[in-house]
């Protein structure tokens, strides 16, 4: 009895101490990020060779991140990314969810076929497809504030439409679509429900799991994008934060004001990982469905 | 009021034919069973009244209406199925007023149902719970609530029971019965197991390999079976079949017998000729102490105190089980003769038709 409650205890303690060597690991860039933006470069590059590096030493202040303000335009860069991620997230997690829907619980013609090209199409690397989709887009009609245009480049939509469409949402939705009981849409359908009433109002207050989990990928995917809109974007006005971050490489690297964006630039994230993490607890908690 | 129609219904999944060509009517306010072994389509059948699978061929008359293309929702069905199928976001409350809802039902009018089915099952308690929450029989009660609340011409059960213990499941079996008395709406039940098809049903639809085998009621199944299996499938312990040869026919009378049995005259007609072999069917029960027609040795004794189940090892291999009175004193490895009334045996033919039984 004492024995397995020491072994247990022991093997408890061992599982901690792994687990705090494994955050430890993923903490400590950040922790590196956030101290260095706020020390002067010098400081900074001399405190790499000690553990000074992780900590807040030496002279301390906020001046990377006026100096950053100053340099670029950080405030509109985090708006358009914010912007473009929230609106591509929002509508494709609609859009592909929809689809996983369709494959999953509707029969049609040729539906096993569409599904495994679809899935087919996670092989294909973005940059074999990159100047084709340039030229596609640069020809493409908009119907926008001014009326009718040709060429979608320099603007928001041309970063948000082609990345709406995405198999491996679709894929995640298709996944836990299948494992969710059948007859919860037949009974759905015996009483009443629409196809789509079907979906919104029993399959997706059901799939907070695969929601957030999907939602959290397709978030880093928008939010980290930079050779796309590098390529679709001449002006600044469109520009989203991973390509704002060449501002700071230009001429002389100041060290500490990149620090200092890039501290700026993750917030969002944090924000809006933490945020899904309570909705992905509280779902499981009142469905009793697990991802 | 609605009745139900099908008529020379199939349904093939691919090219496995599944239901092979079905007829059926169905009364109002009649309780039908669907009954047969595991995979027979019953299912299947159920689920095509329903509209969740489409009909290969046939018709399917709901009342005066055709309903083979007709959505789910407007063919005035409800469904309860084995799982509940309750949504695991919804309270009961809100799992038995869905259908209210997306009808946009009146608040009150909507309040009003949701209450009066609650009462019915008496769960007015559970209302606010989460299926999560809830036990398995409570969990069939919200479902049956569900299916109440659309007031559905035809209630349509896909083995609702079977997830349930088996105290739960004689309780809720006779909840049933009632509710399909005090509703008086026409309700067709799936299910294996031929206790709660007796138990249940006006009609029987005995069901296997997608071909009905047999209709009645269940005292017709069980003491004019059509074929050797529905006389197989109904009643508990299973029918003997000891098979016996032609000895002599005269009018409404055929002689059998074997190495088992004396010769005995059965009242039955058929078309048979002193050689023919044929299959004497005897049920349990029907077996009695006394006689001298079926002699063995007993292979084993089960006192259930109200009957006693004896195994009897009879010449030539055959085993038969007899249902004798609880108070009888055999023991295991004695001899044992048996008898029973020639009007309460049913020969078969070689093809297992049941001989028309003769009148006398
Ligand atoms: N969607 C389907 N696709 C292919 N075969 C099916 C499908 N549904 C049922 N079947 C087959 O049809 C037969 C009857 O099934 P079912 O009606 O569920 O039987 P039961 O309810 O009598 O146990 C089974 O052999 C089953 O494998
Ligand atoms: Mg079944």
């Amino acid at each position: 009895m004492a024995l397995t409650t020491r072994r247990s205890r022991l093997s408890t303690a061992l599982r901690y101490a792994l687990l705090v060597a494994v955050a430890l690991v993923f903490v400590f860039p950040i922790v590196f990020m956030v101290m260095s933006s706020l020390k002067p470069d010098l400081q900074l590059l001399r405190d790499t060779t000690s553990f000074n590096a992780f900590l807040p030493v030496g002279d301390i202040s906020l001046d990377n991140y006026f100096a950053a303000f100053r340099r670029a335009p950080v405030a509109l860069f985090v708006f358009n990314s914010i912007l473009v991620t929230s609106i591509t997230v929002a509508v494709s997690l609609f859009l592909c969810s929809m689809a996983a829907f369709s494959f999953v619980f509707l029969n049609w013609k040729g539906r096993d076929v569409v599904l495994a090209a679809v899935i087919a199409t996670l092989i294909v690397p973005f940059e074999t497809i990159a100047i084709p989709l340039l030229l596609v887009v640069n020809n493409l009609p908009w119907i926008g504030p001014n009326g009718l245009t040709t060429g979608w480049l320099n603007t928001y939509h041309v970063q948000i439409v082609p990345w709406i469409a995405d198999a491996l949402t679709i894929f995640l939705f298709v996944q836990y679509f299948k494992d969710l009981p059948k007859d919860l849409v037949e009974a759905a359908r015996i009483d009443g429900a629409t196809w789509f009433q079907v979906y919104a109002r029993v399959i997706v207050p059901i799939s907070g799991p695969v929601i957030a989990t999907a939602a959290i990928l397709k978030f880093l995917a928008m939010y980290n994008q930079y050779l796309w809109p590098l390529m679709v974007t001449q002006s600044e006005a469109f520009r989203p934060v991973m390509v704002g971050l060449q501002y700071f490489f230009q001429l002389n690297v100041a060290w500490g004001e990149v620090m200092a964006y890039l501290s700026l630039i993750t917030l969002p994230v944090l924000v809006f990982y933490l945020a899904l993490q309570r909705a992905f607890i509280a779902s499981i908690a009142s469905t009793g469905i697990k991802g | 009021m609605a009745g139900l129609a099908l008529k020379n219904i199939h349904k093939s999944f691919g090219k496995v034919d599944v239901i092979k060509g079905v007829d059926l009517t169905v009364e109002h306010g009649e309780f039908v069973v669907f009954v047969g072994p595991s995979g027979c389509g019953k299912s299947t059948l159920l689920r095509m009244i329903a509209g969740l699978e489409d009909i290969t061929d046939g018709e399917l008359w709901i009342g005066d209406k055709l309903c083979n293309e007709v959505q789910p929702r407007d063919r005035r069905i409800a469904m309860v199925f084995q799982s509940y199928a309750l949504y695991p976001h919804m309270t009961a409350y809100e799992n038995v007023g869905f259908g209210l809802t997306l009808a946009k039902t009146p608040k009150a009018e909507r309040d009003a149902k949701i209450r009066e089915a609650a009462r019915i099952l008496q769960m007015e308690h559970l209302l606010d719970r989460k299926p999560a929450q809830l036990s398995g029989g409570q969990r069939q009660r919200v479902a049956i609530g569900r299916a109440i609340v659309r007031n559905p011409e035809v209630f349509l059960f896909d083995e609702p029971l079977s997830n349930l213990d088996a105290a739960l499941r004689m309780d809720m079996r006779m909840e049933l019965s009632k509710l399909h008395q005090d509703l008086g709406a026409t309700m067709i039940y799936v299910t294996h197991d031929q206790v709660e098809a007796m138990t249940l049903a006006d009609k029987i639809v005995v069901l296997n390999g997608g071909i009905v085998q047999q209709v009645g009621t269940p005292m017709e199944l069980y003491h004019r079976p059509a074929n050797l299996f529905v006389a197989t499938f109904i009643g508990s312990p299973k029918m003997n079949l000891i098979e016996v040869e032609v000895k002599e026919t005269a009018s409404g009378m055929i002689t059998v017998g074997s190495q088992t049995l004396d010769p005995v005259a059965i009242p039955a007609i058929g078309a048979v000729k002193p050689g023919d072999t044929l299959t004497l069917g005897l049920r349990s029960h029907h077996l009695t102490l006394g006689g001298e027609a079926l002699t063995g040795t007993v292979a084993l004794v089960e006192r259930l105190g109200n009957e006693t189940i004896v195994n009897l090892e009879v010449a030539g291999g055959n085993a038969l089980i007899a249902a004798l009175d609880g108070d009888t004193t055999i023991e295991r490895g004695s001899s044992l003769s048996l008898g029973f009334a020639p009007q309460n045996a049913i020969l078969f033919d070689a093809s297992g038709r049941a001989l028309d039984e003769a009148v006398i």
